[in-house]
C-alpha cells in the first residue's frame, strides 16, 4: 500500500438564528486521504516487471527522447511544420503507464503533446514521422499533424489539440467499455493548465456519478503554456481536485518511472473494478511550451535542477547500479534507437504527399457525400 | 397511416431503433425519470431500463462529450438536448470534436451520433431561448444537419439518422411537438437523408421552407391560391447535404424563388440558397431571388415585437408577389 497524504478540513456553519433549522450549529469536518507514490520508493520486482520488461522499458523511453529531438531538428529544417509540443522529460509517464495497461484491450486518450504516448503503446516511429511530415503514410493521413496522432489497432483514441476538450470523451470511451462489458478501461491524460476547464469538472462528475472505468492522469509539467501551477490554481493540489466528485486521488513522481508504473496499476485495477480516479503525476517538461517559446518565464537553474533528475538517466543508473545490464548493452540499445530514428526520417521524407482528391476523404464515412464544390 | 403527433413520431423513431439495435441509447437532461422535459421521450425508461435511458446533470457540455467517446468506442448514442439553446455551451464538442476528428484521424475512428432537441423560435421566452441554428452547424463540414417540420418526415429521417455512421444534429420545435399529422406505419420506415420534399406543385413561384418556415410558406401558397397563382413549395427537410436539384428543377420551371427561413439573416440559409439559386440557375431567374428571415436582432420578449421579429405568413405572401412582379 502506499503511503497516505492526510488532510483535514473543516468547514464551519453558520448557527441557526430561529432555532428551526435541521442543519447543525457544529461544524462539519471533512478528512481527505490521498494516495501517494514517491520516486525511489519501488523496485521493479515490487512492480512483476521482468529484465526483459526493464530493457523495453529503457528503448522505449529513449526512443521517445530520440525522436522529438530529431523532430526538433526537422522543425528548424522546415519538413515540419504547425505547432509541435515536445514531450521530453515526461517519458517516464507514458513508458510508465502503457506497462500497466492491457495493451490491445485498454483505450487511452490524450492531449496534444502525443508522440511520447504513441510511440510508448507501440505505434511505429515511421508512421509517427511521416504524420509530424505531412506524408501519406503518416499515422493520420497527414491530415492532423502533431497534434492529431490516432491508432485505431492500438486504442489510441487521439492526440487532441483543444485543451480540456477530450477529457468528455474519455468519459465516453469509459463508458463504452462499461456498456458492452468488454472489461476494458480508458485512460485519459491531460495536463495541468486542463484542470481549469469546466470540460474537466464535467467529464469527473458524470465518470464518477456513472461509475465509469476510468483514470484521469493530470501529467502536471508546472507550466499551462507559460503560466506557472502556483498562477493558475487556487490550490496547486491538483490530486485533490477529484474529491468534490467522490474519487479517489494520488500523487506520483513522473521523474520515477517505478512510481509512475506502481500508481497506475493500482489506478488501472481500480477502474477494472469500475471506480474511477485521479492521478496527479508531477514531471518537468525541458522543452518550451511548443517550439516558438523561449521559455523566459523559467530560470536556467530551475531547468537544470529538473534535468538533474531526468527519467531516462534515472532508469539507466538503476539498470548499472542494480547490476541488471552491462553499459555496453545499454549503448547498443542507444545506437539502435538512433537509427531507428534516423530511419524514420528517411521514411517520412520518401513518403508521398497526400493527393490533392484526398481532401474530400475521411470527412464523413458517407462516400458520395454532395460537397459544395464552389 | 397513424395519426401521430410530432413528439410520438420521435419517441417511435428512437423506440423502434433501440429495439432493432442493443447499442443504440438515449441520454440527455430530465429523458428518464421526468420522461422528458417536452415528454417526446415519456415511457422510455420503463421499457429500456436505465442502462439505456439515462439523466444527466446539467453539463451539456460534458454529456455531449461523453456521447461521443462512446460514439468513437462502438455505440450508437442519441444525444437529447432540452433546447439546442442550450447546446451552445457544448459547441466545442460539436463543431471540434464531432465535426472533425474523423478527418483529423485520416478516417480511423467514427461517430454514429445522433444530438437531437427542439430548436427556434419558442414564444415570449427573450432571446436566449430563441436561436435557430440551422445555417449555423451547416457550416461546419463532418456534420449532417436535418431539421423537421412534421411527424412523418420526423420519423423516417430521425430513423435514419441514428443508423447513419455520422454524427447528425436532429432539430425539432417546441411548437410543433403537439401537432398532429399522418405517420407511414410500413414496417422500416426510412426517409434518406438529403432528398427535399415537395409538399405542393406549382408554376407561378418555388417557395422553399423548413422546420416551422414550411408552414408560413403554405399558408403564403394558399394566399397565392386565392389570388389564382399556384405556388410549389418545397421541404428542404436536410440543410447539409442539400437538395439543390430539386430546388434548381423547380426555379427552373417557375423562374422565381422565395426562400423562408426562421434564421436570422446574415449568412442564413436562406442566404447560401439565394447564393446557389443565382450560381446555377441564373439564366432561369425572372427576378431575384428574395428571402424571408427573422429580423437581424436578438429574439425580443414582448409579443408583438416577437410577432414582428418572425417571418410571418403575410410576409412570404408578399415576397412573392414581389418576385412576380404583382
Amino acid at each position: 500500500m502506499a503511503p497516505m497524504i492526510d488532510t483535514l478540513d473543516a468547514v464551519t456553519q453558520p448557527a441557526s438564528t430561529n432555532g428551526q433549522s435541521s442543519v447543525s450549529a457544529d461544524s462539519i469536518k471533512v478528512s481527505l486521504s490521498f494516495s501517494h507514490y514517491p520516486g525511489g520508493r519501488f523496485a521493479h520486482v515490487d512492480l512483476g516487471l521482468s529484465v526483459a520488461d526493464l530493457e523495453e522499458m529503457y528503448r522505449n523511453m529513449l526512443l521517445q527522447r530520440r525522436f522529438e529531438e530529431r523532430s526538433a531538428q526537422m522543425y528548424g529544417k522546415q519538413k515540419i511544420a504547425g505547432f509541435l509540443h515536445l514531450y521530453i522529460g515526461q517519458e517516464a509517464i507514458s513508458t510508465g503507464s502503457a506497462y500497466a495497461l492491457e495493451l490491445g484491450v485498454d483505450s487511452v486518450i490524450t492531449a496534444y503533446r502525443d508522440h511520447g504516448l504513441a510511440l510508448a503503446l507501440g505505434m511505429s516511429s515511421n508512421e509517427c514521422m511521416a504524420e509530424l511530415f505531412g506524408r501519406q503514410d503518416g499515422c493520420s493521413k497527414g491530415k492532423g499533424g502533431s497534434m492529431h496522432f490516432f491508432s485505431r489497432e492500438k486504442r489510441f483514441f487521439g492526440g487532441h489539440g483543444i485543451v480540456g476538450a477530450h477529457i468528455p470523451v474519455a468519459a465516453g470511451i469509459a463508458f463504452a467499455h462499461k456498456y458492452k462489458g468488454d472489461g476494458g478501461v480508458c485512460v485519459c491524460y491531460l495536463g495541468d493548465g486542463a484542470v481549469w476547464q469546466g470540460a474537466f469538472h464535467e467529464a469527473l462528475n458524470l465518470a464518477s456519478l456513472y461509475e465509469l472505468p476510468v483514470i484521469f492522469v493530470i501529467e502536471n509539467n508546472q507550466y499551462a503554456m507559460g503560466t506557472s501551477v502556483d498562477r493558475s490554481a487556487a490550490d496547486p493540489n491538483l490530486f485533490k481536485q477529484g474529491a468534490s466528485y467522490a474519487m479517489p486521488g494520488a500523487l506520483a513522481d513522473g521523474m520515477d518511472v517505478f512510481s509512475v508504473c506502481r500508481a497506475m496499476q493500482d489506478h488501472v485495477a481500480m477502474a477494472r473494478e469500475g471506480h474511477p480516479s485521479l492521478l496527479e503525476i508531477r514531471t518537468y517538461r525541458y522543452r518550451g511550451h511548443s517550439m516558438s517559446d523561449p521559455g523566459k518565464y523559467r530560470t536556467k537553474a530551475e531547468l537544470d535542477s529538473h534535468k538533474n533528475e531526468d527519467p531516462i538517466l534515472r532508469l539507466k543508473s538503476y539498470l548499472l547500479e542494480q547490476e541488471l545490464f552491462a553499459i555496453e548493452t545499454l549503448d547498443v540499445i542507444d545506437e539502435e534507437v538512433k537509427t531507428e530514428v534516423l530511419e524514420s526520417v528517411e521514411f517520412a521524407d520518401n513518403s508521398p504527399l497526400p493527393p490533392l482528391e484526398a481532401i474530400y476523404d475521411d470527412v464523413y464515412t458517407q462516400q458520395d457525400f454532395p460537397f459544395l464544390l464552389i | 397511416m397513424a395519426t401521430l403527433q410530432l413528439r410520438e413520431a420521435i419517441r417511435d423513431a428512437m423506440v423502434e431503433e433501440m429495439d432493432r439495435d442493443s447499442n443504440v441509447f438515449l441520454m440527455g437532461e430530465e429523458v428518464a425519470d421526468y420522461n422528458g422535459a417536452y415528454k417526446v421521450s415519456e415511457g422510455m425508461l420503463e421499457r429500456f431500463g436505465e442502462r439505456r435511458v439515462i439523466d444527466t446533470p446539467i453539463s451539456e457540455n460534458g454529456f455531449a462529450g461523453l456521447g461521443l467517446g462512446a460514439a468513437m468506442n462502438g455505440l450508437r448514442p442519441i444525444i437529447e438536448f432540452m433546447t439546442w439553446n442550450f447546446a451552445f455551451v457544448a459547441m466545442d464538442q460539436i463543431v471540434n470534436n464531432a465535426a472533425k476528428i474523423r478527418y483529423m484521424s485520416g478516417g480511423q475512428f467514427s461517430f454514429p451520433i445522433v444530438f437531437r432537441g427542439p430548436n427556434g423560435a419558442a414564444g415570449q421566452l427573450a432571446a436566449t431561448h430563441n436561436t435557430t441554428v440551422e445555417a449555423l452547424y451547416s457550416c461546419f463540414p463532418g456534420l449532417k444537419v436535418i431539421s423537421v417540420s412534421n411527424p412523418d418526415d420526423a420519423k423516417g429521417l430521425l430513423k435514419s439518422a441514428i443508423r447513419d455512421n455520422d454524427p447528425v444534429v436532429f432539430l425539432e420545435s417546441e411548437f410543433m411537438y403537439g401537432m398532429r399529422g399522418e405517420v407511414s406505419e410500413a414496417e422500416d420506415y426510412l426517409i434518406s437523408m438529403g432528398q427535399a420534399r415537395i409538399a405542393q406543385e406549382g408554376d407561378a413561384v418555388t417557395i422553399i421552407g423548413h422546420n416551422k418556415s414550411y408552414w408560413r410558406a403554405l399558408e403564403a401558397a394558399a394566399m397565392l391560391a386565392d389570388d389564382g397563382y399556384q405556388a410549389e413549395v418545397i421541404d428542404p427537410r436536410t440543410i447539409r447535404p442539400f437538395d439543390w436539384e430539386a430546388v434548381i428543377r423547380s426555379v427552373k420551371k417557375t423562374n422565381r424563388c422565395v426562400v423562408v427561413d426562421e434564421s436570422n439573416p446574415f449568412a442564413s440559409v436562406a442566404a447560401e440558397v439565394a447564393f446557389q439559386i443565382q450560381h446555377r440557375a441564373f439564366d432561369w431567374l425572372d427576378a431575384p431571388v428574395r428571402r424571408v428571415t427573422a429580423k437581424d436582432t436578438p429574439a425580443p420578449y414582448a409579443r408583438n415585437l416577437m410577432d414582428h421579429y418572425l417571418p410571418g405568413a403575410e410576409d412570404v405572401y408578399r415576397a412573392c408577389r414581389e418576385v412576380m412582379y404583382l
